[in-house]
C-alpha cells in the first residue's frame, strides 16, 4: 500500500506563494503526473512529498500517517532527477546495489535484487560498466534501477527524461510505464511536456502559479478542460481560442468571432444552455481544437469560406492555418487536403467538440453539445 | 537574387570530417531547412555560408558568385543563434539600430528610423522598443534577435536553432511567426534544426544530414512518404517508423512468421530486407491477419498510439482516441500493404527508390 494524501498544502518564500492550498490524493499504484510550466510549483510539491522540502501549512500522509515530521530517509520512497546523479567511480552494478548496502543483506539476496532489477530495465550487459562509459538513456536506466531496488512504495521522478534527445524519450516513456505497471510501486511524475503527461498518466494534475488548475484523466483534460489555462496548456497544436459574440437569428445562433467574415452557426440549444451555467454571465471565450474545425472543399449550408493562410504538413497529417477576414484559425485536415496558400475552403465548428469559457475567470461553463468526442 | 550553393564542400577538423562533399542548391526566397541529429555537419555548413569559417576542399556561391574570398561582411547574410546575442543595456529600439549604425552603411537617421519601425512591426514588437532587452521574455528577445537581422535587409537569413531555447508552447506559436515572416520578405531562409516537426512543419525543401553527409533533399512530403534510406525513415516522423525484418521469397515479404505477406515493387537483388511502416498505417480492428497483444497504451489527445507486441517484436500503432484499448489485451492488425516501404538491410537504401 502506498496512498499519498496532500492536504491543504501551502509553501510559501516570504510573501510569495509557491503552493497554495493543494489537495490531492494518490491512489495506491496510480502514476499521477504533475504537469505545468516552470515555476508553477510542481517541483516544490514532488521535493515536500519526499521530505527534501519543509512545508508551512497543510499535511501529507502516506498510507494514512501524517509524514512531514519524517526524514526523507524513513519515508520510503525513492526519488529519480532529470540528472542521472550516479557515482562515476562506481559500476552499473554497484551504483544499483549502493541503497541496498545499509540493509545488511546477504551478498546473493543484493545480487539478485540488482540482477533482476536490471532485467526489468534491459541493462544486464551493462552492469560491468562505469557511468562514464553509458549512453544517456543506458545512464538513466541505472539511475532508475538504483531508485526500484529497494522497492519503494513509492516512486518521485522530477523530470527524468528532461535530458534525454527526442527519440529516446519516445522509447522511454513506453518503458517508464511498463515499469510502473510491472512495479507496485505508485508513481508521481513531474514535467512541463503535456505529450509526457498525456501518454503516461492515469491522471494529471496541472498547475499554475502555486494553485492546482484541474485533476481528471487524459481524456477529461484534453476533452473537458475546466478552465483557459488547462485548455491552452494541453494539447498541441495549442486550441483556438477567440472572443465570442452570440446572437441568435432564425432557429440558429450565430457565434462571431472577430470580424463579419469570421462567422459560425451553431444550433439553437447553444443560447439555454450559456443561460442555464453559472459561469455563463459576461463576455465569453470559445475554444476549440484543431480537429473540431471541419473543413469541407466545397460551398455548404452551414459553413462559413475560409481561406488557406500557411500549411504546416506533419506527415501523418497537416495543420492549416485559416483566415476569417481578420480572425485567424487552425485546423486539423488529412496530409494534402489544403492545397496551397490563398486557396478557399469551407469551414464548421463541430459544437461537440466547442468549448465555451468566461473571459474574466477563465473557468469553462462545461457546455456539452452532441455526444462527438466523449 | 539569394540563390546559395554548395559545391562539393567538405570541412575537416583533426582526423574528424564534419563535412564530406556536400553539395546542395537553395533556390531565391526559399526556407530551406538543414536537418539532421548533433554531429550531422549543419551549423558546420551555415557557418560556412556566413564566412565564420572556410572549407577544405569545394566552393560556395551566393547569388551566381564565389564567396571564397569574401568576409562575413561583404556576403550580406544574417546568422541568427540559438542563444539571443542582445546588448542587455540597450532598448530594444537601440539593439536594432546597432547593425545599422556601422560606419560602413552610411545610413541616414530618417532610412534608420524608418528600417527600425518596419521590423518592429513586422514582428508585432513595437509596444517593446524603449524597453532594456534584460526585461524581456525568452520569445520577445528571439523576436529582437530575429529584428537585428531584418533591419540589415540582407540578401539571405541562416538561423541556427533559434528556437530550441524556448519552451514547448511558445517555440509552437514562433514557428507559424517565422514561416509567416520568410513569406511576407520573399527572402532566403537556411534554418538548421535537430527537431523533425520544424523542419517539416516550416520548410519548402528540407535536406537530412547525416555525419557530414547529404542523405536526402527533398519536400517535407517527400522525406517522409518517399524517404530515400533507413535513416530517413527513423528520423523523420514521431512516433518512429516501425521496422521489422522480414523473409523474402520471389517479391513476396512475409513478416511475423507469415501471418502477413506484403508484395514487393520488384523482386529485391538481396534476401536482407526490411519492412517500413509507419503507425497511422497499422490498421488495428476486429479483424486483421496478424494477433498481438496490446503492451501500452499512449494517449495523445484525439488519437491514441498503442504498442502493439507479436511474440519479441514491438511495432507502434495510432488509433482513435475512441477505440478501447487495454494494456494485455488481444487485438488483430494488418498493415496497409500500399504504404509499406521495403529496405536493404544492408546498405539501409530504400528498394522503391
Amino acid at each position: 500500500m502506498a496512498e499519498i494524501i496532500l492536504s491543504n498544502i501551502e509553501k510559501h518564500f516570504g510573501a510569495a506563494y509557491v503552493i497554495r492550498k493543494l489537495n490531492l490524493v494518490i491512489k495506491h499504484r496510480e502514476f499521477v503526473v504533475l504537469l505545468g510550466p516552470s515555476g508553477c510549483g510542481k517541483t516544490t510539491t514532488l521535493r515536500a512529498i519526499a521530505g527534501l522540502e519543509e512545508i508551512d501549512n497543510g499535511e501529507i500522509l502516506i498510507d494514512g500517517k501524517p509524514v512531514q515530521n519524517l526524514e526523507a530517509g524513513d519515508r520510503d520512497i525513492a526519488f529519480v532527477f532529470q540528472l542521472f546523479a550516479l557515482y562515476p567511480h562506481l559500476t552499473a552494478y554497484e551504483n544499483i546495489a549502493f541503497p541496498l548496502r545499509a540493509t545488511r543483506e546477504s551478498r546473493e539476496s543484493v545480487d539478485k535484487k540488482v540482477r533482476a532489477v536490471a532485467r526489468s530495465l534491459q541493462i544486464e550487459h551493462l552492469l560491468g560498466k562505469r557511468p562514464s562509459s553509458l549512453a544517456g538513456g543506458d545512464m538513466q536506466r541505472v539511475a532508475i534501477g538504483r531508485a526500484l531496488v529497494r522497492r519503494p512504495k513509492a516512486m518521485l521522478m522530477d523530470e527524468p527524461m528532461g535530458a534525454l534527445d527526442a527519440k529516446l524519450r519516445e522509447e522511454m516513456r513506453t518503458e517508464l510505464k511498463r515499469l510502473h505497471l510491472e512495479n507496485e510501486a505508485t508513481t508521481v511524475y513531474v514535467t512541463h511536456d503535456q505529450v509526457e503527461a498525456m501518454s503516461m498518466a492515469d491522471r494529471i494534475a496541472i498547475m499554475n502559479d502555486g494553485v492546482l488548475q484541474q485533476v481528471g484523466t487524459p481524456d477529461e483534460v484534453y476533452h473537458h478542460p475546466a478552465n483557459l489555462f488547462v485548455a491552452q496548456f494541453v494539447g498541441s497544436p495549442v486550441m483556438n481560442i477567440a472572443p465570442a459574440k452570440l446572437e441568435s437569428r432564425g432557429n440558429a445562433m450565430q457565434v462571431n468571432l472577430g470580424g463579419e467574415a469570421a462567422e459560425f452557426e451553431f444550433p439553437s440549444e447553444l443560447g439555454s444552455a450559456i443561460s442555464q451555467s453559472p459561469a455563463g454571465s459576461g463576455d465569453l471565450t470559445l475554444g476549440i481544437r484543431p480537429e473540431g474545425v471541419l473543413l469541407s472543399q466545397v460551398e455548404k449550408a452551414g459553413h462559413t469560406p475560409a481561406t488557406v493562410h500557411l500549411v504546416e504538413p506533419l506527415g501523418a497529417y497537416d495543420i492549416v492555418d485559416l483566415k476569417f477576414g481578420t480572425a485567424l484559425l487552425r485546423a486539423r485536415t488529412r496530409s494534402g487536403f489544403a492545397g496551397k496558400t490563398g486557396q478557399k475552403l469551407w469551414a464548421r465548428l463541430d459544437p461537440a467538440q466547442t468549448h465555451l469559457f468566461n473571459s474574466k475567470s477563465g473557468d469553462s461553463l462545461h457546455i456539452r453539445l452532441g455526444d462527438g468526442a466523449n | 537574387m539569394a540563390q546559395i550553393k554548395f559545391h562539393s564542400v567538405t570541412r575537416k577538423f583533426g582526423g574528424n570530417t564534419a563535412l564530406d562533399a556536400l553539395s546542395l542548391d537553395v533556390a531565391d526566397g526559399e526556407f530551406f531547412v538543414l536537418l539532421g541529429p548533433t554531429g550531422a555537419g549543419k551549423t558546420t555548413a551555415l557557418r560556412l555560408i556566413a564566412g565564420l569559417d572556410a572549407p577544405d576542399g569545394g566552393s560556395i556561391e551566393i547569388a551566381g558568385e564565389d564567396v571564397g574570398d569574401q568576409t562575413s561582411a561583404e556576403r550580406d547574410v544574417a546568422l541568427v543563434f540559438q542563444y539571443y546575442s542582445l546588448y542587455p543595456r540597450y532598448t530594444v529600439r537601440q539593439n536594432l539600430e546597432f547593425p545599422l549604425r556601422s560606419r560602413t552603411r552610411n545610413l541616414s537617421q530618417s532610412e534608420i528610423d524608418m528600417r527600425v519601425e518596419k521590423a518592429g512591426k513586422t514582428l508585432r514588437i513595437s509596444h517593446l522598443m524603449d524597453r532594456k532587452t534584460d526585461r524581456l521574455s525568452g520569445g520577445e528577445m528571439q523576436r529582437v534577435s530575429i529584428g537585428r537581422a531584418i533591419v540589415r535587409e540582407p540578401r539571405a537569413f541562416l538561423m541556427d536553432e533559434p528556437l530550441s531555447n524556448l519552451d514547448a508552447k511558445l517555440r509552437e506559436s514562433l514557428r507559424l511567426e517565422l514561416k509567416d515572416l520568410q513569406i511576407r520578405l520573399k527572402a532566403t531562409f537556411v534554418f538548421v534544426t535537430h527537431d523533425q516537426v520544424e523542419a517539416m512543419s516550416m520548410g519548402d525543401k528540407v535536406a537530412v544530414l547525416n555525419k557530414g553527409k547529404l542523405v536526402q533533399v527533398g519536400t517535407p512530403w517527400e522525406i517522409y512518404n518517399r524517404p530515400r534510406d533507413l535513416f530517413v525513415a527513423s528520423f523523420v516522423g514521431s512516433p518512429s517508423m516501425n521496422l521489422l525484418p522480414c523473409v523474402v521469397s520471389g517479391n513476396e515479404c512475409s513478416i511475423f512468421g507469415g501471418a502477413q505477406k506484403l508484395k514487393m515493387p520488384a523482386t529485391p537483388a538481396t534476401t536482407g530486407v526490411t519492412v517500413g511502416i509507419r503507425s497511422e498505417d497499422v490498421e488495428v480492428g476486429p479483424t486483421g491477419p496478424v494477433e498481438a497483444l496490446i503492451h501500452d497504451v499512449e494517449n495523445h489527445g484525439m488519437e491514441k498510439i498503442i504498442t502493439l507486441r507479436v511474440g519479441d517484436a514491438f511495432l507502434r500503432a495510432t488509433v482513435s482516441s475512441r477505440m478501447q484499448a487495454n494494456v494485455d489485451a488481444k487485438v488483430k492488425f494488418g498493415l496497409d500493404p500500399q504504404k509499406a516501404h521495403f529496405f536493404d538491410q544492408e546498405t539501409g537504401m530504400n528498394l522503391s527508390a
